[in-house]
């Protein structure tokens, strides 16, 4: 890639806070650092990403509303953790964060648990016990 | 244990990927200046694997390099470099003993979790333990980073950091630390780089089974022409959209790390004084170039704004050919690195 092939397709995604670089050849024939804000297939395909997490969030916080699951799912899949992830951070069994997915689990919950889910997830209790209308 | 503030005088340059990008910062600091695009050589990182029984989140692993920490592995010990690792269970311990390094004036290296840094831009920020930065100093509760990938220095909170830190999963990285304890500066680079080459050339054309090194090109070509009818429209999709940023995005230099290794060439090339070397250097570069058509392509086919004749047999066509450029290229490049 030369210099001014290095492709300047802006979709926000670094949020205007740093250009990344990529190595092209310069007009003396050497490869130097070139920033770029970013290319069109790389943008289309993060975005792809984000909405398969997107709706996978929509869909728990869905279910949370029509009572088949507690706001904990909501939680959990906003941070992108599935249930082995979110039970290391716990350092509970696995069938335990289960459980707690399911409402009558959720309502069982302790103070103590109940902080230290809200720690986790990098929320409050309050908005722990909760999904967004 | 509270430590005084400290700011160690660090020369941060912005790289295009972490861990090479930390090895030459932390090699200038200590008074052997490498670049990046050195760096990636020495430490032989470019590769390709295809291994569809190796999955993240459900899709295939694709990767362009060799597993994270081996390039800084393999480089330290072609230079005769001592570092200091460390992982520690509890936090406390860990961020103590990162504040008495930094107040022994020396810059540390550690690995992150980007999910858990707040200064990266949300849309990269997934749950990926294998980012590496340096730590530079500390003021107050916030620490001084040095992140490569970033073209200017940053700071982070206590707090965060030891979440980045001991972010939990794959792989689970306890609070992984490293430094330099001795660097010779009179490192014979000539020979690390010749070294370095010939190990890539050799791993890229020579490796058995079909999923590695340029075989492996072909062998996924063979899955994608397939993907279609395997995972179905939508599956198809958000497959080759994660082939793309595997191969394209931040931290690979462009075109799956091509472009850097391209940089390595010619770099190596005016060290040795070898004018064929910067003729394969090029050639990595228009090599490059395909593979970045490639991405292109199906990044159209993602958003369904292809052209018609753009199918995912022709997208396997393409490959294939990358396939044959770069397995023809490798053999050949192992031939002159025998004669460097």
């Amino acid at each position: 890639m030369k210099k001014d092939e290095v492709p300047q397709d802006d979709a926000n995604m670094l949020e205007g806070k740093f250009k990344v670089v990529k190595y092209a050849l310069n007009e003396k024939g050497e490869f130097e650092k070139v920033p770029s804000v970013g290319w069109e297939p790389e943008n289309v395909a993060l975005s792809q990403a984000w909405d398969v997490i997107n709706e996978k969030v929509e869909a728990a916080r869905q279910q949370v509303l029509k009572g088949g699951a507690s706001p904990l799912l909501f939680h959990m899949e906003k941070n992108m953790m599935d249930i082995a992830l979110l039970a290391k951070y716990m350092g509970l069994p696995t069938g335990k964060v289960k459980r707690h997915l399911e409402p009558d689990g959720f309502a069982q919950l302790d103070t103590i648990l109940l902080t230290q889910y809200a720690e986790v997830l990098l929320i409050t209790v309050e908005e722990l016990k909760r999904v967004p209308a | 244990m509270i430590r005084p503030d400290v700011t160690i005088p660090f020369d941060h340059q912005q790289s295009a990927h972490c861990e090479t990008g930390v090895i030459s910062n932390l090699m200038r600091f200590h008074g052997l200046p490498v670049s990046e695009p050195m760096a990636f050589g020495i430490g032989s990182g470019l590769f390709y694997s295809h291994m569809p029984f190796l999955k993240m989140n459900g899709i295939p692993v694709t990767s362009y390099r060799i597993l994270p920490g081996w390039i800084f592995g393999r480089f330290t010990k072609k230079l005769g470099i001592a570092i200091k690792r460390m992982k520690f269970r509890d936090p406390k311990a860990a961020m103590d003993e990162l504040d008495r390094v930094l107040a022994q004036g020396l810059p540390v290296g550690m690995l992150t979790s980007v999910f858990y840094l707040p200064y990266l831009p949300k849309a990269f920020r997934f749950h990926f333990n294998g980012h590496n930065i340096v730590v530079f100093g500390k003021e107050g509760d916030e620490y001084l980073v040095s992140d490569p990938v970033m073209d200017g220095t940053t700071r982070i909170h206590r707090t965060a950091l030891i979440r980045a830190r001991f972010a939990k999963g794959m792989p689970n990285i306890k609070g992984s630390m490293y430094y330099p304890t001795s660097v010779p500066t009179d490192a014979d680079i000539r020979k690390a780089a010749i070294r370095g080459l010939r190990r890539t050339a050799r791993d890229m054309s020579n490796t058995p089974l079909p999923m590695f090194g340029t075989k492996g090109i072909g062998y996924l070509a063979g899955k994608l022409r397939k993907y279609e009818q395997k995972l179905g429209a939508r599956g198809a999709r958000l497959a080759l959209g994660n082939l793309i940023r595997m191969q394209e995005e931040i931290g690979t230099g462009g075109a799956g790390f091509r472009f850097i290794f391209a940089a390595f060439l010619m770099e190596t090339a005016n060290l040795l004084d070898r004018p064929d070397l910067r003729a394969h250097a090029l050639t990595m570069n228009r090599i490059g170039d395909l593979w970045r058509d490639f991405a292109y392509e199906a990044g159209r086919l993602c958003k369904g704004r292809a052209e018609a004749h753009i199918t995912f047999a022709y997208l396997a066509d393409k490959l294939e050919a990358i396939g044959k450029e770069e397995t023809t290229f490798f053999k050949e490049l192992h031939a002159v690195s025998k004669t460097l």
